[in-house]
């Protein structure tokens, strides 16, 4: 037992609803929490007689994608029939890519918890259509909601390269970070925009033999908590199966199993993989799709900064935590603006406090990006330039900050306007700091004693100083006449 | 009223000569009386067809403008999907089906001032050679009542024959148009696959079907050209006007083609009756009189054509009707047991026969294991016979053989034996193969007054050439004056 050493391999199918404004095929309009059918038309229900017409934007936000998962890009693709009788897919074909898929042999870096990163492999990225919804809400019948039925999916499939429940999550968040980023998907875990399809299996070592556990399919995970906690789940199942009974993996023997979030454990769908025969052959309705050097170039330009790049970079460059680094990378409209604040003369980590302590709250409060709170990063950074030179406290840039948002004065104005500019004038200081010496003969010694409570009270007579300025004073410049009177 | 010509008809309400209503009552008469002898039309739109004639009459005698076809009785094969009407396929499982929308086709019609008369009648899901799959009525033909009128457009056909309508429409995927057309001696192009939107016909064999004009002189089918074909945005695979544009078909109808280059296939003809051998030498003869220069060709895959054909047919078939399952729409089966009865009782309810062997032929095909020894296979030889008339084509302008090998059939001889059936289309298929156009112009008669059709194919999208080359004969023959002895 004490040798028993496993290793967790896990591979994803992801699939993201792609926000066009309308369908894949049609043009019905995308929608969510509508009236059950009322967002189609002949062509999404599969009438006698129509024909698919293929959306330029979805490709175009596919491809996007696809670059931005560091994809080989065809330049030749074709769209091919997965044929399987369901209620909810109303040809009872699926129109999707199989041989020649729009992408492949791509790549996704996640962060781990030890602040690396970890290179995860794609094996391809496409396009299809999504099915329908069947609804088993009452009585012995069930109803068929097809509002969602050609919604346009970007499928992507991994490398089982994830050895943790944790490592998936850092994918699974990342991708929606990711296609948040390139505005292809909102990425909404709740409308279901995003779904998850982990394989599972364990590489057990025992006396220095290896032994490979079945993968088990978990079907449909719709949240990141299911995601995590179905493949805790499962690497304790399939080391208990191979404990107690050895189970191992043989031909065949692949499941499909559920996630029960009530019971927080996968249930078994089916016992051995079924021989799937979906009959693929080219659809003959749709041309094949050439992708030219030029509008390969095109959608090319609109790739951005990838938010793990961007992280990454804050915390080398400017020596942000992770923590704040994954904070102002979370949206992209946040990183962006803090870009050209910095870019604009801000100092990153006083940009990035204002921000973080203050930005993002309002901004929360208000339900809006930072981009749109009205103020302007060139503002932003000359606030983060007023504390740097000592113009102001880091406090008062906070309530200024807010100020801002509120009636849109310059810093400066604003910083005049409420009394916060700090006093840094010596002479002036030099006054009140003799008065509060005079007023604090234990402080003074306990200063001069250079003992124990100097630095205690040091501080405590600077204290003294602030309070009698009403925080006006500059703390740097007061520290510095105190020294100087006591030493 | 009188044979005459859909051109001529249009003409004369033009003028005021006659008038729509007039045309459309003796159409009306017409069918009241033969009607129930040929069997034609699955339905008739008799009142809203008097009321548009009306409404035509009206507009010109106020001089309004009118469209191409204005006041011109046509008939619609009921496998295009109409608002009014049923849309059936002449199918027990689409009986009561009413479209929501018009098929392309049908609104260029409607657009052009036709005035509709009704829907014709068909092989199941336009799968068959002779109309006699039609689960709907039978179909006869006009020349005799004991025989066939071919298929599977034969409603329209036999429509056209016997004066039931002036022009119709049919759908051509291995000779559907053709073929009748032979059988019925009238006139019937099978355009260049992509000419005509596909958008609201009911899909056999997607890459493969093509809808054309049925009519009694080759002036007429260039008229019904002008008004149907044209880029469809809603159908992707018809071809932008940009890469070919629209042409008057009419307009240079009568320009003799100097130096005209005639392709005959040697050995193509053998299999063929001896009286069908006979009326295409004669119109070799006639060509040759003509000034043409008749030359050999060799068409090396054509023996493969039937074989690689009902692959291709079928797969795409069985694909296309896996969405008449008894869930969305259509005939569904009474108590079923569970949701997968619904499908398997419904289908077995409501296809028929022949439609049942071609999807599970398709299906078979397609499945993993003999996708690569059928239906890939089957695509090598649809481009080794692309390359054969692309081959001929560089040394022709035309190439000349029989449309069917023998004239039409006694009604139940070739039932039981499909095989024997199928080779009714032997010399039809490879122009739907490669995606050429093809015409049949009568040409004779065999012992038994039965007419006998002329094929004549041209390269892709030269249907202009092909007009003028079957105007050139129609103008120095009188088979296409010829008419049945039923009134
Ligand atoms: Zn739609």
């Amino acid at each position: 037992m004490s040798e028993l050493q496993y290793k967790v391999l896990v591979g994803l199918e992801i699939h993201v609803h792609l926000s066009t404004k309308t369908k894949m095929f049609c043009g019905c309009a995308l929608s969510f929490g509508e009236e059950a059918n009322s967002r189609v038309c002949p062509v999404c229900l599969g009438m006698p007689g129509v024909l698919p017409v293929m959306n330029k934007q979805a490709f175009e936000y596919a491809v996007l994608a696809a670059l931005a998962l560091n994809c080989e890009i065809a330049k030749f693709t074709k769209w091919d029939r997965k044929g399987y009788y369901y209620p909810d897919l109303p040809k009872n074909y699926q129109i999707s890519q199989y041989d020649l898929p729009l992408s492949r042999n791509g790549f996704i870096e996640i962060p781990l918890e030890s602040g690396k990163t970890k290179r995860i492999g794609i094996i391809r990225a496409h396009l299809e259509e999504d099915a329908g919804k069947n609804l088993h809400a009452t009585g012995n019948f069930s109803q068929v909601d097809l509002n969602r039925a050609g919604t346009p999916l970007l499928e992507i499939v991994t490398e089982p390269d994830m050895n943790s429940a944790a490592e998936v999550r850092a994918l699974a968040e990342e991708l929606q970070r990711m296609v948040r980023y390139l505005g292809v998907s909102e990425a909404d875990m709740q409308k279901g925009h995003m779904r998850f399809e982990p394989n599972v299996n364990l590489v057990i070592t025992k006396d220095s033999k290896e032994y490979k556990t079945p993968i088990a399919e978990i079907k449909n995970l719709n949240s990141f908590r299911a995601l995590e906690k179905s493949i805790e789940y499962e690497i304790g199942r399939q080391l208990d199966r191979f404990l107690e009974i050895g189970e191992v993996m043989e031909m065949g023997n692949k499941s499909t199993r559920g996630w029960d979030d009530v019971k927080e454990a996968t249930v078994l769908q089916r016992e051995k993989e079924e021989a799937h025969d979906y009959r693929y052959f080219p659809e003959p309705d749709l041309v094949p799709v050439e992708l030219t050097e030029e509008q390969l170039k095109d959608i090319k330009s609109r790739l951005c900064e990838l938010p793990i790049k961007k992280q990454m970079r804050y915390v080398n460059e400017y020596k942000l935590s992770d923590y704040d680094a994954g904070v102002l990378t979370a949206e992209r409209a946040t990183g962006e603006f803090f870009d050209e604040a910095v870019k604009a003369g801000g100092e990153p980590k006083r940009v990035c406090n204002l921000l973080t302590q203050v930005g993002l709250k309002l901004a929360n409060e208000k339900g809006c990006s930072v981009a749109e709170l009205g103020i302007k990063p060139d503002g932003l950074a000359k606030l983060a330039m007023m504390v740097e030179s000592g113009e102001i406290s880091a406090t008062a840039a906070n309530t200024i900050l807010g100020e801002m948002v509120k009636i849109g004065k310059s810093p400066q104005e604003l910083a005049e306007q409420l009394n916060l500019i700090q006093k840094s004038d010596a002479g002036e200081l030099e006054k009140i700091v003799e008065q509060v010496l005079a007023e604090n003969h234990r402080a003074v010694d306990d200063v001069k004693s250079g003992g124990k409570r100097s630095k205690k009270a040091e501080g405590f007579l600077l204290g003294q100083v602030m309070q009698k300025t009403r925080g006006q004073a500059n703390p740097k410049v007061v520290s510095e006449i105190i020294s100087k009177k006591l030493s | 009223m009188d044979w005459q010509s859909a051109k001529e008809l249009r003409d004369k309400i033009r003028t005021g000569e006659t008038s729509s209503v007039e045309a459309t009552e003796a159409v009306f008469e017409r069918i009241a009386n033969s009607e129930p002898a040929i069997g034609a039309y699955i339905s008739t739109f008799e009142k809203s067809a008097i009321d548009k004639a009306r409404e035509i009459d009206k507009r010109i005698a106020n001089g309004e403008a009118v469209g191409e076809l204005a006041g011109v009785p046509v008939a619609i094969k009921d496998n295009m999907c109409t608002t009014f009407g049923t849309t059936t396929c002449a199918s027990k499982i689409l009986k009561n089906f009413h479209a929501p929308y018009n098929a392309t086709v049908v609104d260029k019609l409607i657009a052009a001032d036709a005035v509709i008369v009704g829907k014709t009648n068909l092989d199941e899901f336009a799968m068959g050679s002779s109309t006699e799959n039609s689960s709907l009525k039978q179909t006869v033909n006009p020349w005799d009542i004991k025989r066939v009128p071919g298929g599977s457009s034969g409603g329209s056909t036999a429509a056209v024959a016997a004066g039931l309508c002036c022009a119709a429409l049919g759908s051509d995927t291995g000779g559907s148009i053709r073929q009748p057309a032979s059988f019925c001696g009238v006139v019937g192009l099978k355009p260049t696959y992509g000419r005509v939107s596909r958008y609201g016909l009911v899909a056999y064999g997607s890459s493969l079907d093509q809808i054309g004009p049925i009519t009694r002189t080759v002036g007429d089918c260039a008229l019904m050209m002008n008004v149907i074909t044209g880029h469809d945005e809603k159908d992707s695979t018809s071809v932008s006007e940009s890469v070919v544009p629209a042409c008057n078909y009419l307009e240079k109808l009568d320009e003799p083609i100097s130096g005209l280059k005639i392709g005959i296939v040697p050995g193509l003809n053998t299999g063929s009756d001896s009286d069908v051998q006979k009326a295409i030498s004669g119109a070799i003869e006639v060509y040759k009189k003509l000034g043409a220069e008749i030359i050999e060709v060799e068409m090396p895959h054509f023996d493969y054509a039937i074989a690689a054909y009902y692959v291709i047919a079928t797969a795409e078939a069985s694909s296309n009707l896996a969405r008449y399952d008894g869930v969305h729409y259509g005939h569904r089966t009474k108590n079923p047991k569970d949701y997968i009865e619904v499908y398997t009782k419904s289908r077995a309810e409501g296809f028929g026969k022949e439609v049942k062997r071609r999807i599970m032929l398709g299906t078979y095909a397609l499945s993993s294991g003999y996708y690569d020894a059928y239906y890939l296979k089957a695509l090598k030889v649809r481009n080794l016979i692309r390359g054969d008339f692309t081959k001929a084509f560089e040394r022709c302008q035309a190439i000349l053989m029989p449309v069917s090998p023998t004239t039409a059939f006694k009604i139940g001889e070739k039932v039981d034996d499909p095989l024997k059936m199928y080779l009714s289309d032997i010399y039809t298929i490879a122009a739907n193969l490669a995606g050429v156009p093809g015409i049949s112009i009568p040409c004779g008669f065999d012992k038994n007054n039965l007419p006998v059709g002329l094929q004549i194919l041209t390269p892709a999208f030269s249907e202009d050439k092909l007009l003028r080359i079957s105007r050139m004969f129609e103008a120095q023959t009188d088979w296409h004056k010829k008419k049945p002895a039923i009134r």
